[in-house]
């Protein structure tokens, strides 16, 4: 994959992960909630095949431009400013948890303007009697703990292999984490609903719902509750032994359910 | 120098497990541990303290807010501050304060501190919190990044409010008000003195400095570990070219007074240490939201309790640590008079919130120390800043003929 940056027309400095043939079909990939991490052979295999754009997040990484970005109405038209800035026509729009909240409010917004939608692991519904913890109220420690089928492995992946004892590592650690969890909370604290449920009649576009059976963040409930929700009878894959961060704990198994979907 | 009586109003019955069986006093603290007939005396002791104080002649009595909290019985401070401007007639009535970026208008903030300080005769002190994380985004949902926008918003038209002698239209981000008109409005013109109690972000220092507000250091740290702090609000005071008059500034401090230094540590350390080794267990993880503090203050913290192996920090604090510290000043009426003047000069403050309840102290060893501080501590204190005597610009300018009790609270009761 490589990196470029590109600048939507509000204003906003984005880094964005682009690789695949040129001639592919165009995929967008918006990241989860923990953000693009550096280890990612799933877009690499989605690459194998389609013209994979994966953007971050302003707030995110090196992305910049967040404080333009206020309401869930903002992060949705600015998603479909960066498909614009890519230059891509009808893409598949793959949504990670946070992600998939916000691909989901994209689709509600302009169903003819994508090809297909894929939610991983999304956020952006709520159901009472599987209330969704806290992510805000957590510590650096804990998030491998809930957003990983195997936290010891996860919490490697999600710090980059960070050694928790060094001062400055931790601080640094700390702060882009302040950062992004910052910039998701305008769309996910205090609870991770800003009523896409009631606009989702609209996304009348072919879609899938792919979860990681064991998220302890987004119980599988939530996969259901999608695929009730979604206009065109979504079907849904589960994928086992793998957590909220499916796509990181197994690559090939999400992307395998998103090739077989997209064709 | 000025001298408030300030009650937390900590509820006083939490288990001696409390450490060990829950991990935080505030938040999501068991509510079954709270118990509404014992809450009614409860109540009534604290409000009753708040009383006797006026009545030695403290200059201010300070009530805060604080919500789903096992230390603070006051998520409406302003209900505890209505009871006190009709049985006092003196002090000042502070409210440290409203957390304005809560209120659904903040419009509410104008109206029921104008009420009040019409009751009172001109005797409020209006706080402007921007509310800890626990109350304002925890329990009040919030959005971390988005508080102190919403803070500025609030501040902005409760300003616009006071001032206005017309309706106006308020199109804010987070408040839209087609008119506004405050009513009724508050005695003291422009406005009562506002002051903001604020942690160590250099957003908050220009906040005070650039509307002339009183900065309050609120911690339970003592006065040696807040000097760092208070020194770089007065660096940030002269580079902006304002008077370094000591009443910009105010610091609270536990404080216990008893006739010797031995009988302060009997009389007192078994409810100090309730305060600081059950009330003050809150979950680190409900302390620093990300978005709450903005990236260039949070780059200037520390982050000790972010590990695992630090959660068990602040842990059976002893009575020694606390009085070396200066976390507590406590002893005889010579003992603490030095370590107040010690503290007033160190942090160059010219108000103090004397926090002489704490914990489960009994009424009888509050009104003691309460005693004590004001007849043989205060008066020596009085006169420590003789350069800026008469500068009231931080304080209440009451009406000279105002309603009284009509049964006055007779001190010593």
């Amino acid at each position: 994959m490589n990196a470029r940056t590109l600048e939507t027309r509000k204003g906003a400095r984005i880094r964005v992960l682009e690789g695949g043939p040129e001639d592919g079909r165009p995929v967008v990939f918006l990241h989860g909630v923990a953000g693009l991490l550096e280890d990612h052979a799933f877009l690499d295999g989605l690459a194998e095949r389609y013209r994979v754009a994966a953007p971050e997040l302003p707030g995110y990484g090196e992305s910049t431009g967040e404080d333009l970005l206020e309401d869930m109405l903002d992060f949705a038209l600015h998603g479909w400013d960066v498909v614009d800035g890519l230059g891509l026509r009808r893409p598949v729009l793959i949504g990670h948890s946070l992600g998939g909240m916000i691909a989901a409010e994209m689709a509600c917004l302009a169903p003819a303007a994508l090809d297909r939608l894929v939610l991983v692991n999304a956020l952006g519904l709520w159901m009472d009697e599987h209330p969704i913890p806290d992510l805000f109220s957590f510590l650096p420690f804990e998030f491998g703990d809930v957003l990983f089928h195997d936290p010891e492995r996860g919490a490697g992946l999600l710090t980059g292999g960070l050694d928790f004892s060094d001062e400055t590592a931790i601080r640094e650690f700390f702060v882009a984490n302040a950062r992004r969890l910052g910039t998701a909370g305008k769309m996910l604290f205090p609870v991770p609903n800003r009523r896409v449920s009631k606009r989702l009649y609209r996304a009348a576009v072919d879609a899938l719902v792919v979860w990681g059976e064991t998220d302890r963040l987004v119980p599988p409930a939530y996969a259901d509750r999608w695929a009730e929700l979604l206009p065109c009878a979504a079907p849904v894959t589960r994928i086992p032994e793998a957590g909220h961060m499916a796509p990181y704990e197994r690559p090939e198994a999400v992307a395998e359910a998103v090739t077989a979907f997209v064709g | 120098m000025k001298f408030t009586w300030f009650n937390l109003m900590p509820w006083p019955h939490l288990p001696d497990d409390f450490r060990e069986k829950h991990r935080s006093v505030w938040v999501d603290i068991p509510n079954t541990l709270y118990d509404p007939v014992r809450g009614h005396a409860v109540y009534h002791e604290y409000m009753d303290q708040l009383e006797y104080a006026d009545s030695l002649g403290f200059d201010g009595i300070g009530v805060n807010e604080h919500h789903q909290n096992g230390y603070g019985l006051m998520p409406s401070p302003n209900i505890i501050a209505a009871g006190l401007a009709r049985r006092t007639s003196r002090a000042a009535i502070c409210v440290i304060g409203n957390s304005i970026a809560l209120y659904n208008p903040p419009i509410r903030v104008a109206e029921e501190f104008a009420m009040l300080d019409v009751i009172s005769g001109g005797r409020l002190v209006a706080g402007f919190p921007v509310g800890t994380p626990m109350d304002t985004n925890f329990c009040y949902g919030q959005i971390p990044a988005l508080t102190r926008d919403k803070y500025r918003e609030a501040h902005e038209l409760i300003m616009r409010a006071w001032a206005s002698e017309e309706p106006f239209a308020f199109d804010g981000k987070y408040n839209q008000l087609r008119w506004v008109n405050c009513w009724p409005k508050p005695i003291q013109k422009p406005h009562p003195p506002i002051y903001i109690p604020g942690g160590g972000s250099l957003e908050t220092w220009d906040f005070c400095l650039e509307h002339d507000y009183n900065y309050s250091y609120l911690s339970f740290g003592g006065y040696m570990a807040a000097k760092m702090l208070l020194d770089g609000f007065w660096e940030q005071v002269a580079q902006k070219g304002k008077d370094e008059s000591p009443y910009r500034a105010a610091f609270a401090q536990i404080i216990a007074v008893a006739d010797t230094d031995e009988e302060a540590e009997k009389l007192y350390s078994e409810h100090i240490l309730y305060f600081y080794n059950r009330c003050l267990r809150v979950y680190p993880g409900f302390a620093d939201p990300p978005g709450y503090r903005t990236i260039k203050t949070l780059r200037q913290g520390t982050l000790t309790l972010l590990r695992r192996e630090n959660q068990q920090l602040f842990q059976n604090v002893t009575w020694k640590d606390l009085v070396e510290r200066g976390m507590v000043i406590a002893g005889s009426p010579e003992t603490v008079r030095q370590r107040m003047e010690e503290l007033i000069k160190t942090l160059r403050v010219g108000h103090v919130f004397c926090l002489l309840h704490s914990g489960n102290q009994p009424d009888e060893k509050t009104r003691h120390s309460t005693r004590l501080f004001a007849e043989r501590v205060m008066p020596k204190l009085r006169g420590m800043w003789p350069e800026w005597e008469g500068d009231d610009r931080w304080w209440i300018k009451p009406l000279p003929d105002r309603v009284r009790p009509e049964q006055p609270v007779e001190a010593g009761r």
